[in-house]
Order: C-alpha cells, then sequence, then structure tokens
C-alpha cells in the first residue's frame, strides 16, 4: 500500500487509513489519498465490498454517511462514503460494475447493516440495481403504482416525461407482520392529523396495545436529485434550499460547501461567522417547533401557546435580518447574499438572549408538570445500541447516548473558533429528547451571541469564481442531524449529479425501534418527539 | 396546573388585530416585488433575467410581475443591475381565474365560521408551518371562526400545499370527494400554484389544478400567515382579492 501517501507532501494530518496496509487487505484493494477533499479511495472489487464495510464499521469504528450511485459510460459505480473524526480522513469505497451489469453485495448481513438498507432500497428503485442479499427490495420510493422497469435515475430516462401510473389494484395489501386471533393493521396516513406532512404509519394490533409499527414514506418524492441533473448551480440551489423549508439554510448551505471544496472558494471571515449565526438561528427555531409539537402532542394547551410563540417570535426575527422567514435565498457560493448591519447584529443579539430566557423558563415549568413527564418518560424508547447500528444522527441519537456532532467532527463555517456543550442523554426515551432539544436550543443562543457580539468585519462573499469540473462532499449538521450533499459539477457549472443523504432519512428509519409495544394514544406524543420531516427524507 | 392558568394570564393578548386594523409588527411578511418602469430596457431586461422562474416579464420600458410565480428568491432585489421596488404587503389571495367571480355564493351557506381540512401534497414543509402558524396565539384563526377539521367530511374547505407528487394525487383526489358540497379548494404557496422550483416533471403534477378545480390561490413561497388568513376571508366574502399580477406604475388593468 505504498501509494496510499506517496504523493501527499503535507503531513500535517494522518494519511489515509494505516490499517490499509495490513496482511489482510495486500493485493486485495488499491487506495489513493486526495489531499483536497482529505480522503482516501478505496478501489474494491464487488467480491470485497461487504468486507471491507465490515471491517471498516466493526474494526475501525467508521459510520456509514451515504452511499452514492454514479451513470459514467463505462457503467454504474457505486461510493460507499464513511467518517470517523477530525483526525480520520474521510473513506470512499468505490466498486465499478461492468458495463449492464446492476447487482452489488448487500450489506444486510452487518452489525451496521440496517444503516445501509434504506440506501440499498432506494437504489434499487430508482438504478434498477439488485442487492444480492437483501431481504426486503421494491415499492419504496417508488410506490406499487409505479410502472415495473422504470427507473428515473438513470440517464435514459428523461425527467420531464410523464409516466403513466397503473391504476390501482384494489385487492392489495400492505404485508403484514403480526398474525394472531383477532390481529389487525390500522392505518394513520397519508392524509392524517391537523397539518401532517404525508405519510403513512400502520400501526398493528391485537386490540388496545400496538405491536409493531410498519411507516410508509416517499409520498411525497419530487426526483429532486434528478430533476437537479443539467441545471446551473444558481438555478440548483433553489432545490437545495426548497426540498425542505424547515431546514433550508443547512442544506442551501452543505450545498454551497460542495460547490466551494470543488471549485477552491475561500469564503471570508465575516461570511463564515455569519452563516454560523443563521444555521443557530434556524436550529433554534427548529427545535423549539419540535417543542411545542410535543407540548401539542400531549395536549398540554398553554405550554404549547409558548412555545407557539416563541417560534413565531423566531420568524420575525429571521424575516427582520434576512429578509425571509426560513432563511431562504441567503446563503449562496462563495458567502452569502446578505450583510447584517452592527445595529442589525446588536438587535439579534438582544431578541435571542430573551427567546433564551422564555424557552429556559417554559422548560423550568415543564419539568414539574407530572401528568405531562407521564406520557414522555419510558415511551417511544430507542437503544444506543440499535441507535449506532441504524445509524441515527442528531438530537435522536444524542438523546440514545450517541454524542455525533458533525459541528465538533468536522468543523465547518465558524464552529471551529468556538465553545459549545453537545448535550447527551442515556435514556433514548421521550423525555430524554425534550432535554436535548432544550439543551441544543441553549446552546444555539449562546453560540449566536458569541459571533453576534464579536462580528469580524470584511465582505461577506468571495464574488464570482470561475466552474471547475469535479466532486465534492458538502457536510453541515442540520437541526435534524447530519446532512450529507454529494455533487458532481462539469467545467460550465452545470450540475452532473446530486445526492442529498438528509438526516430525517437515516432518523425515519429508525422511528419504528420507538413505535414497538406501546398503547394507542401514546402514537402522536411518539411521533412528535422525534421532529422529523417527510419532505427532508423523501426529496 | 394553577401555575400553567397563572403563566397563560400573565401572558396576556398577543394575537394580532388584522383583518379590524392592518398588522405593522416587523417580520410578519417578506413582502414581494412589484412591477416597475425603468428608462433604459437593459435595466428591465436584467431584472428579467435574473427571474428564475419567470415571474418577472417585459412590459413596454418596465417590468410586471406574475406574483404566482414568485418564490422569493430575492435575486431581484439583491445583487448588480436594477432593482425591482418591493412592498411588504401580506393580502395576497386571489381566485384562480383573475378576477372571475364564483359562481356560487357562499356566504349565507357557510355564515362567517369554515371548516379547514389540510392536504399536504408534497410540499417543502414551510408552507405547512406557515399554515401551523394561524392556529398560532398570534394569528388565533377560531376568533374568526376558522376550525381544522381531521375529517374531509367535515371540511368545507380544501387547503393544499405542494406541487402534488404522484404518490399524493390519490389521497388528494379521494380527500376532495370525501368532501359535501359546497366547497372551495385553496392552493397554498407557488408550488401549488405551478408547480414551483419542482416545475412540472415525472415526479409531480405541476399545481394542484392539474387534479382538482382549484378556487382561490395564495401565491407566496411561503405565503405568510396573514395571507393565508386573508385566503379564508376571501372564500367567507370578507375580504376582496388581490390582484396576481403586480404592473408598472401607470399601467392600468384591463376590466375583465
Amino acid at each position: 500500500m505504498a501509494m496510499l501517501d506517496s504523493t501527499v507532501k503535507n503531513r500535517s494530518r494522518a494519511e489515509g487509513v494505516p490499517e490499509l496496509s495490513s496482511r489482510a487487505w495486500k493485493g486485495r484493494v488499491a487506495a489513493t489519498f486526495d489531499h483536497d477533499t482529505q480522503s482516501c479511495r478505496i478501489q474494491c472489487s464487488g467480491v470485497d465490498l461487504v468486507d471491507m464495510c465490515q471491517w471498516l464499521g466493526e474494526e475501525l469504528g467508521f459510520v456509514f454517511a451515504t452511499l452514492i450511485v454514479d451513470e459514467r459510460s463505462g457503467g454504474l459505480s457505486l461510493s460507499y462514503i464513511f467518517y470517523k473524526d477530525a483526525d480520520t480522513p474521510w473513506v470512499y469505497v468505490d466498486v465499478a460494475l461492468d458495463a449492464n451489469a446492476i447487482a452489488a453485495p448487500s450489506m444486510s448481513g452487518l452489525v451496521h447493516g440496517p444503516s445501509f438498507d434504506w440506501h440499498e432500497r432506494e437504489a434499487e428503485d430508482l438504478f434498477g440495481l439488485t442487492f444480492e442479499g437483501h431481504p426486503r427490495l421494491g415499492e419504496f420510493v417508488l410506490h406499487e403504482d409505479w410502472p415495473e422497469g422504470v427507473n428515473p435515475m438513470r440517464g435514459s430516462f428523461d425527467a420531464t416525461q410523464k409516466v403513466s401510473l397503473r391504476a390501482p389494484d384494489p385487492s392489495w395489501e400492505p404485508p403484514t407482520i403480526v398474525t394472531a386471533p383477532g390481529a389487525f393493521a390500522m392505518p394513520i396516513g397519508p392524509v392524517f392529523s391537523d397539518f401532517a406532512e404525508s405519510a403513512q404509519f400502520r400501526l398493528e394490533t391485537v386490540g388496545e396495545d400496538v405491536i409493531r409499527t410498519i411507516p410508509r414514506f416517499f409520498y411525497k418524492y419530487r426526483g429532486v436529485e434528478k430533476i437537479a441533473e443539467g441545471q446551473k448551480v444558481d438555478r440548483a440551489l433553489l432545490l437545495a434550499e426548497r426540498f425542505s423549508g424547515i431546514s433550508a439554510f443547512a442544506h442551501g448551505l452543505a450545498f454551497c460547501q460542495a460547490i466551494e471544496t470543488i471549485c477552491g472558494i475561500e469564503t471570508p471571515p465575516r461570511a463564515l461567522a455569519l452563516r454560523t449565526v443563521f444555521a443557530e438561528l434556524e436550529r433554534l427555531r427548529h427545535h423549539t417547533a419540535v417543542i411545542a409539537g410535543i407540548c401539542n402532542s400531549t395536549a398540554l394547551a398553554v405550554a404549547t401557546s409558548q412555545a407557539g410563540l416563541i417560534e413565531e417570535d423566531l420568524l420575525r426575527l429571521s424575516c427582520e435580518v434576512a429578509q425571509h422567514r426560513y432563511l431562504f435565498g441567503l446563503v449562496e457560493p462563495g458567502g452569502l447574499c446578505r450583510d447584517i448591519s452592527d445595529e442589525g447584529c446588536d438587535h439579534l443579539a438582544e431578541a435571542v438572549a430573551q427567546v433564551a430566557t422564555g424557552l429556559r423558563a417554559l422548560h423550568q415549568m415543564l419539568r414539574y408538570s407530572s401528568s405531562f413527564l407521564d406520557r414522555l418518560e419510558e415511551v417511544g424508547i430507542v437503544s444506543a445500541e440499535n441507535a449506532l447500528s441504524y445509524g441515527l444522527v442528531g438530537a435522536i441519537a444524542r438523546a440514545s447516548g450517541v454524542a455525533r456532532d458533525i459541528r465538533k467532527l468536522f468543523p465547518y463555517a465558524a464552529y471551529g473558533s468556538t465553545k459549545f456543550v453537545t448535550p447527551v442523554e442515556q435514556e433514548g426515551d421521550g423525555y430524554a429528547r425534550l432535554r436535548v432539544f432544550f439543551h441544543e436550543a441553549e446552546q444555539s443562543a449562546a453560540v449566536m451571541r458569541h459571533f453576534l457580539l464579536s462580528m469580524p468585519g470584511g465582505p461577506v462573499s468571495a464574488g464570482r469564481t470561475s466552474w471547475r469540473a469535479g466532486a465534492a462532499l458538502g457536510t453541515v449538521e442540520a437541526p435534524q442531524g447530519a446532512a450529507f450533499h454529494w455533487l458532481r459539477l462539469n467545467e460550465d457549472g452545470a450540475v452532473m449529479r446530486y445526492r442529498i443523504r438528509p438526516p430525517s432519512f437515516a432518523n425515519w428509519h429508525g422511528f419504528h425501534l420507538a413505535a414497538e409495544n406501546f398503547a394507542f394514544q401514546d402514537f402522536p406524543i411518539i411521533l412528535a418527539s422525534f421532529g422529523l420531516s417527510n419532505a427532508e427524507c423523501d426529496r | 396546573m394553577a401555575n400553567w392558568v397563572l403563566k397563560g394570564v400573565r401572558t396576556g393578548i398577543r394575537t394580532t388585530s388584522y383583518p379590524g386594523r392592518p398588522e405593522h409588527a416587523p417580520g410578519v411578511t417578506p413582502g414581494r416585488p412589484l412591477g416597475a418602469s425603468f428608462e433604459s430596457s437593459d435595466q428591465a431586461e436584467s431584472l428579467v433575467e435574473r427571474c428564475p422562474t419567470g415571474a418577472i416579464g417585459r412590459n413596454d420600458d418596465g417590468v410586471s410581475v406574475d406574483q404566482r410565480r414568485c418564490v422569493h428568491c430575492s435575486r431581484c432585489r439583491r445583487g448588480d443591475g436594477a432593482r425591482a421596488p418591493w412592498e411588504s404587503s401580506y393580502e395576497w389571495a386571489a381566485h384562480h381565474d383573475d378576477g372571475a367571480e364564483p359562481a356560487q355564493r357562499l356566504q349565507r351557506i357557510f355564515g362567517r365560521s369554515l371548516h379547514i381540512r389540510f392536504v399536504d401534497a408534497g410540499a417543502c414543509g414551510a408552507c405547512v408551518s406557515e399554515a401551523r402558524q394561524i392556529n398560532n396565539p398570534y394569528y388565533n384563526m377560531h376568533r374568526l371562526g376558522f376550525f381544522m377539521t381531521p375529517t374531509p367530511r367535515n371540511a368545507d374547505v380544501l387547503m393544499v400545499s405542494g406541487p402534488v407528487s404522484d404518490a399524493m394525487r390519490l389521497p388528494l383526489r379521494k380527500t376532495y370527494e370525501a368532501m359535501p358540497e359546497p366547497k372551495r379548494v385553496v392552493a397554498i404557496g407557488a408550488c401549488a400554484i405551478f408547480g414551483g422550483v419542482f416545475g412540472s416533471t415525472f415526479a409531480v403534477s405541476g399545481g394542484a389544478a392539474e387534479i382538482l378545480p382549484v378556487d382561490i390561490v395564495v401565491p407566496g413561497c411561503p405565503p405568510p400567515p396573514l395571507a393565508i388568513l386573508h385566503a379564508l376571508l376571501l372564500v367567507v366574502e370578507r375580504k376582496p382579492p388581490s390582484p396576481l399580477t403586480s404592473l408598472p406604475p401607470g399601467h392600468v388593468t384591463e376590466p375583465a
């Protein structure tokens, strides 16, 4: 494995994965280190793929980020992207399939198999790939009325064409797991509740208690990754921001960071500090909305109103400083489209301090409302073991004792120059998640105030730059957790392939773990305590 | 529990006085671009070029704005070149066929009260969040006689957001068919009006009007809560509609 670091001049960081030179891998794989993206690329054959992913996950403690399927002239190629921590480079395990080959091995047998599961099911639907050994492929992103053999992400598929869906089959019934006398499945959704996003949950029950929950998503699939192909960066940015409106800034930022890596754009310090401020403003608003949702699910009317008032205050504040209530149209490659004046910074800092006080008072009152706590404690438990094997991210994982935070692991924007705490709880129940949301909101307010009171001067944008061809990964800690945007650009600044792994995609996969063996009336509470977005998951 | 009651009482009334009096609190609306006249056609052309959705179009020497297509990207108010004037209004709702009166007047039937069923047909979440805010104490739709209902059987108004994804076509149509007559469909946001940034593709229909007879549209990306309240007030005929096209000053809309 001499080629691992032979071309690398700067040795300030650990290069490659030294363990690759061990005897076990000798002659089986080829690895190169790419200094621009600080990543190690491992060329692997399909035969060794499962062993390699198992070794990275179980022996070396790498975490699976996302699977990228890319179609080049020679055929399909698969990249499994892994990360660990700031001192270890990202690892890309690349497998090039032969022309016309559509089969790859499935990771479903591994300890971390569940974290690959949905990626494989999605690739099966959208690219027509078959993952050998996967127990359940088909009917995932594309529902049962989608015609067989039409794979929208393939290059030969025209995104503007309309597909004639099959007529619904009235005899079709979803598969059920529970077989017992009197067992039945109660469907909830896709249209349910007051203002719920579209998704379906089938609660399998034998009477009072729900035994299993089988969720069904992708009712909102808008083909964002497909329609972004061929679009110029400024147009694709609209999609990156608008596929998930409640975390628009985080996803726009991840998209822009990928472009900045590809094109070698230096973002000015003021833009980095302001990006941190806006990212935390969004997190603060998102967490407040989730807290309001949890209070609402337990029918605690005054608390819902209090959290709702704070949420609307934050929306108005966003509109005042950024001209948009959901921070659309703010981030651009190379910086931001809009600066904040000094008075604006002071105003924001003061308002955020008030919001933090309000949230603290609300938390204090909730902690002593026993009827409220009864509904949350020991409800919807996700164990640490499950959180790891399913690759859960964000506040959900941190409530189950998994303390990963992209802002700490790979500091972007200005996160490297401030101190903040990543709250962790161990119980993994609804109350643990509520506490994490409250603590994170408080940390967000503190981080915002730190930068608002010591804002560096200078421009907020690097200005116009020339495009370069290339591919890169943009990574942020979105309000719901780690988000990965992988992007391949051509030299004209057009997007050739775009892959988004939103945090809700990882966390919805683990939702059924929390929704097992519970009473019917707890379902809205478990749902609210996850605080996830279907728009973000479905794309 | 007594401390919650006390907390509620201490908070006092925060609710807006709209529609009685206009709301001027900062940040209740992002505002929107207006039509404008320019000295040179280059300036107008630069605005037309910067608009990614074709909302801004040439009108003599100036530009007019088709509010239905605006996605609030703010590119026409920033950057190099001419800037579009900006208004901070929020009464944006209008009849789907601009200027056309509904065939059947509903005020008598509904009184002033409406029951609303909301369907998310592929929205990004921002429209859903803004629609949820009308239940927030700041906006409190209940004081105006508006209520959410979980079942379409009790609903007078179907509120739709999103470009209507393939999988939501059937649930959306079934929801509409389950509602008793008379009924109204309100399309919220640019996506529900024309597909928004998602357009009309293999995955989305390109607007609710492709599936259902839409009565009222609320432009915006997302429309603020007050614009959604305006749409409901338009349904019960307590407020007039707002023009969907903003023309350069001096131009007048031709009578329909």
